[in-house]
C-alpha cells in the first residue's frame, strides 16, 4: 500500500502530469508536489506524486554510504546530520 | 495494458544502491559488527514493503543476516490493521442500493466478521476497486445519481492524497469512510509491550517522505531509542540494519535517514498542510491490537459533510477481529511468525484466507507463503 515508485515527468497539464515509468506513461496528480518541473524525477503513490527525488542529495549521501562501507573505520553517525 | 514495473525508473544513485557487490560489502560490515554485540538484538520494521523486500531477497536467511540479529515485522500492513468493525460498516453501506463503495484492491478480500467485500460483490453489491482517491472522485462525477463512498485506509503516505481531494471541492455525492492510521503512535505502543524488548526500528521510508524526520527524531530522543529511515531496495535495508547495529554497539540513539534520495528532513510540507487542513487526530482501533491513542485520522468539523458515517445511518455491529484459530493479533506485533500459526498454509492460504494477514501484498502471512522456500 505504501509502495511508491519513481518516474520522470514528461509533460505538465495543470493538476496532472504525464510521468514515464520505464517506458510506461501514466497521468499523475501533482497537487502534493506543486514545484515539479519537466525532467524531474518524482516518487508516485496510488496515482499521486508524493515527492521529488533529491538528485544531488542522493548522489552525495550514497557516495558517503559507499565510503563508509569501504573504509576500515566504523560508521560515524555524526557525518549524517 | 503494459504494467508498471514496481521498481519504476532508474533513479540517480540506483547503480550503487542496486549493486549486489555493494550489498556483499555491507553484509561483511554487518557480520563484523554483530560479532561485537553483547546480546542478541531484535529490530522491528513497520512497513509491508519492507517485509516484502526481506522475504523476496531472503534477507532473514541465517546465511545472510547473522544469527544474533533478528528482524521482526510490526503492524505495517494497512489492510491488516483495519479493524473488522470498519469492514463490517463498509459492508453495511453496500446494502443501500444508492451507494457505490470504492476502495483499494487489497482491501476487498480481507475477511471481516462474517463476510468480506469481495463476497458481497459476488452477491451483487456495487463495490469498485480504485487505484487511488482520484478514481473514486471520477466515479462520483460519472454517477451523479449515486452516492460514492470511498473506504479510505492507509498510513501517512496515503492520507494526504484524499486530503488534497477533499480540500478541492469534491462532488457532493462523494463521502469517505475514514480508517487512516498513523505510524509513530503504533511504534510507541510496540516499545511499551511487556515481555518484548526491541533494540531498534527500521522506519518506513514513504511515511517519512510525508511527515519528515521530526517525529522519528522526537521518538528517538523521548525513548533513547535508535531509529533508521530506510528505503526499499535490499541494500537500503542492509544499510539500515548496519546503521542500527552501529548505534546499538555504541549505545547511541539517533534517528538517521538512509533514504536521502527521497526523504527530506522536513518531509513534504505541502502534504502536511493538506493533512492539517482536513484531518484531526483521534484514538483508533487497530485490528487484533486494540485502541492506540491518537493513532487515527478523522475529518475535521469543516469537512463533516463528506463523512459517510454522518451521512448514512449504520446500525451498531457486533464485530470480531480475529477469526477462531487465527494468530494475526500476534503476527501483527511480531510475537509470532506466520509459520508458527497452526493454520498457515493448511486451512489458511492466499486463495482461502482465514485472517487479514494472508490477504494483501503486504500481509506477513501472505508474504511468508509466497516466499516459503527462501526463509
Ligand atoms: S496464517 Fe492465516 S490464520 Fe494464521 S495468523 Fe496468518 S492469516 Fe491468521
Amino acid at each position: 500500500m505504501c509502495l511508491a515508485i519513481p518516474g520522470k515527468v514528461m509533460e505538465i497539464n495543470g493538476p496532472t502530469a504525464i510521468v514515464d515509468f520505464n517506458g510506461v506513461q501514466r497521468d499523475v496528480v501533482i497537487g502534493l508536489c506543486p514545484n515539479i518541473e519537466i525532467g524531474s524525477y518524482v516518487v508516485v503513490h496510488a496515482g499521486y506524486a508524493i515527492e521529488m527525488v533529491n538528485e544531488e542529495e542522493a548522489l552525495k549521501s550514497i557516495s558517503l554510504w559507499q565510503e563508509m562501507i569501504e573504509s576500515e573505520e566504523n560508521f560515524d553517525q555524526t557525518n549524517f546530520f | 495494458m503494459k504494467q508498471i514495473d514496481e521498481h519504476g525508473l532508474e533513479m540517480p544513485g540506483d547503480q550503487i544502491i542496486q549493486n549486489p557487490e555493494f550489498g556483499k560489502k555491507i553484509l561483511k560490515k554487518i557480520h563484523t559488527i554483530s560479532a561485537d554485540l553483547i546480546h542478541p538484538v531484535k529490530l522491528m520494521h513497520v512497513c509491508g514493503t519492507h517485509e516484502h523486500t526481506l522475504a523476496e531477497y531472503g534477507l532473514r536467511s541465517p546465511n545472510i543476516i547473522p544469527k544474533n540479529v533478528e528482524i521482526i515485522s510490526g503492524p505495517g500492513c494497512p489492510v491488516c490493521v483495519c479493524p473488522a468493525e470498519d469492514i463490517d460498516r463498509a459492508i453495511e453501506l453496500t446494502k443501500n442500493q444508492d451507494i457505490i463503495l470504492t476502495t483499494f484492491g487489497d482491501m476487498i478480500r480481507v475477511p471481516s466478521t462474517h463476510s468480506s467485500l469481495s463476497r458481497e460483490k459476488a452477491k451483487g453489491a456495487d463495490i469498485r476497486i480504485v487505484y487511488g482517491p482520484a478514481d473514486a472522485i471520477k466515479i462520483a462525477q460519472d454517477n451523479p445519481n449515486k452516492e460514492i463512498v470511498f473506504f479510505a485506509i492507509g498510513f501517512e503516505t496515503t492520507a494526504p492524497l484524499l486530503a488534497l481531494e477533499l480540500a478541492n471541492n469534491p462532488p457532493s455525492n462523494f463521502t469517505v469512510l475514514s480508517a487512516h492510521k498513523l505510524i509513530p503512535p503504533a511504534m510507541e505502543l510496540m516499545i511499551s509491550l511487556p515481555d518484548f524488548k526491541l533494540d531498534g526500528f527500521i522506519c518506513p521510508g514513504h511515511v517519512a517522505t510525508i511527515i519528515g524526520m521530526k517525529p522519528f527524531i522526537q521518538f528517538s530522543e523521548k525513548h533513547n531509542f535508535p531509529n533508521v529511515i530506510a528505503g526499499f531496495e535490499p541494500n537500503d535495508m542492509l544499510l539500515g540494519i548496519y546503521i542500527l547495529l552501529t548505534q546499538i554497539k555504541n549505545r547511541e540513539t539517533y534517528a538517521i535517514n538512509e533514504y536521502t534520495r527521497v526523504v527530506r528532513p522536513q518531509g513534504n510540507q505541502v502534504a502536511q498542510e493538506f493533512m492539517k487542513e482536513v484531518y484531526g487526530c483521534t484514538d483508533s482501533k487497530w485490528r487484533g491490537i486494540g485502541l492506540i491513542p491518537n493513532s487515527g485520522l478523522e475529518l475535521k468539523e469543516k469537512y463533516q459533510q463528506y463523512d459517510a458515517l454522518k451521512r448514512f445511518e449504520i446500525p451498531l455491529l457486533n464485530s470480531q477481529d480475529i477469526p477462531k484459530g487465527c494468530s494475526c493479533h500476534l503476527v501483527l506485533v511480531g510475537k509470532k511468525k506466520p509459520e508458527q500459526c497452526p493454520l498457515f498454509a493448511k486451512k489458511c492460504t492466499p486463495i482461502n484466507p482465514v485472517g487479514p494477514c494472508m490477504v494483501g501484498n503486504e500481509g506477513s502471512c501472505r508474504i511468508s507463503y509466497m516466499y516459503r522456500s527462501r526463509q
